[in-house]
């Protein structure tokens, strides 16, 4: 469980977060929506402290993250994964050396341990035959599975997603949701994601926190969502052509 | 005062940069590509450019010492002199500026903005160190290999211009090179030239990491890359010339 509390940030004088609140919950997919330049981006940077906010408390199941030292937040980022929007594989190291990098980094594990570890969190995320290839080499939606890999190779408490699937088409887009969906529930992760995509909400949408310039508008599930009467969260869900003659 | 708050960034930077690499093993083979990419990448055009360089230094020299009661050895002499002291240091670490320079600040740039730097630094990675102290510690070992090959060269330029031409002879240009050497003169080439290492690594590294936006930004960060470092050379080389002479 991951709760913020009253975080402010703002860039040079112009506020992007204002006052939010809000709890993600264990082994859920926990989504946070808002059209773009709405904040979510920010939002998800502060709370793994890419982005130190103004004011605000952040709780990793209860453990304050300002109040945490060297030390323990170094332990508590080998809890995290990240996925980011464009992928962010290491452009210089191969799909397998990608997944390897934070066993190489963190832990004392024999080469052989970590090749068997590579291998599963490959085969996890439907990667079979990728192992040697570059970054530059692959699709859109086998990089989002490689990044998966390499987030979930530390076997992560919270997982972030930032835009899972920004740029795939509808088919692959469905495909990486679900699979964040089933790893969340697999190994019973704090996952967090930030999406514009109705298609996402529908399925994925456990509980849906909706951003409207910086502020923490509306809340609720990916039930309630279609009857809410909150304005600007309606002209947010409705937009799409799809979601309209749904509505009629 | 941009500049002054830039300054202190950039230590700010180098203080992250210089830090304990979390596996020394991850760190050395880091530090072995870096020395092919930074070094042996640059061996071509610093062998052109010394020995093209040699070439006109002892052409220049031959024309501006033309009188009988000037031994020609003094052509060679002079020509050794300043390429010890100033052309190879200070000309090649200028290029290399333009080619490592360049190269570092791009690619820590793109990764910047592609997020992989926020992918190290949410594993815990401390990405500048990660990325920035094996170029540094590379370009501090190759450099100076780079500048003695280049006077090599570079005298070798000087060779061929006595064996092409009549200006000088061989043995004139041989007893010149021969003449009062002082071994202090390569070391003095060498602290120069890691001083230059360590400029063009750090300063490149330093635009290449603190940029935000896209491949424009890229762009930009490069060239200030390639224009702080040469500016700061040369003002490092005419401090350390005023040091070291003194
Ligand atoms: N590092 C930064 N410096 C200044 N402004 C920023 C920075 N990061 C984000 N912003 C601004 O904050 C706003 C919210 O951005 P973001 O969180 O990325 O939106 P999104 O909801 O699309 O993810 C945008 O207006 C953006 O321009
Ligand atoms: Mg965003």
């Amino acid at each position: 469980m991951i709760t913020v509390e009253h975080i402010h940030k703002s860039f040079g004088d112009k506020p992007v977060l204002k006052d939010v609140s809000y709890t993600f919950e264990t082994g859920k997919t926990n989504l946070i929506i808002g059209e773009s330049g709405s904040g979510k981006t920010v939002l998800m940077k502060s709370i793994v402290g890419l982005i130190v906010p103004d004011s605000g408390d952040i709780k990793y199941d209860g453990r304050l993250f300002s109040q945490m030292n060297g030390n323990e937040k170094r332990k508590l980022r080998y809890e995290m994964g990240m996925l980011f929007q464009g992928g962010a594989l290491f452009d210089f190291m191969t799909v397998e050396d990608n997944v390897k990098f934070p066993l190489d980094m963190f832990t004392d594990r024999t080469e052989a341990e970590k090749r068997e570890r590579v291998q599963f969190c490959l085969h996890r995320v439907n990667l079979t035959d990728a192992h040697k290839k570059m970054p530059s080499e692959l699709s859109g939606g086998m990089i989002k599975r490689v990044a998966i890999a390499r987030a979930i190779s530390l076997n992560p408490r919270y997982l972030f997603c930032d835009e899972p699937n920004s740029g795939l088409d509808p088919r692959t887009a469905g495909l990486i949701d679900e699979l964040i969906e089933e790893i969340t529930a697999e190994y019973n992760i704090t996952t967090i994601i930030n999406t514009h995509d109705m298609n996402s909400v529908l399925k994925i949408g456990t509980t849906v926190a909706f951003i409207y310039k910086g502020n923490l508008w509306w809340q609720g599930d990916k039930k309630s969502i279609l009857n809410t009467d909150n304005q600007e969260l309606n002209d947010f869900v409705f937009a799409m052509e799809l979601t309209k003659r749904l509505k009629k | 005062m941009k500049w002054l708050s830039e300054i202190g960034e950039y230590c700010l930077f180098l203080k992250s940069v210089f830090t304990r690499p979390i596996k020394w093993r991850i760190f050395f083979k880091r530090l072995v590509n870096e020395m092919q990419l930074i070094g042996i990448d640059s061996l071509l055009i610093i062998m052109v450019i010394a020995t093209f360089t040699g070439a006109v230094a002892v052409i220049q020299t031959a024309f501006n010492i033309d009188t009988p009661w000037i031994p020609k050895s003094l052509i060679g002499f002079t020509a050794r002199q300043a390429l010890i002291l100033e052309f190879c240091p200070t000309i090649l670490s200028l290029i290399l500026a333009g080619k490592v320079g360049s190269l570092i600040a791009s690619e820590v740039g793109t990764m910047r903005v592609t997020e992989q730097i926020d992918a190290m630094d949410i594993m815990g990675i401390n990405s500048a160190s990660f990325l920035v102290l094996p170029k540094i510690v590379a370009a501090l070992l190759f450099f100076p290999i780079l500048i003695i090959l280049s006077i090599g060269f570079a005298l070798l330029g000087g060779y061929l211009v006595t064996v092409f031409t009549d200006l000088l002879t061989v043995a004139e240009y041989v007893d010149g090179l021969h003449l009062d050497f002082n071994p202090f003169s390569v070391g003095y080439s060498m602290i120069k030239t890691v001083v230059f290492a360590f400029l063009i690594t750090s300063i490149s590294g330093f635009h290449g990491y603190r940029i935000r936006g896209g491949a424009l930004e890229v762009g930009q960060a490069s060239t200030r890359a390639v224009v702080d470092s040469s500016i700061f050379i040369i003002i490092f080389n005419l401090i350390l010339t005023q040091l070291l002479l003194s």
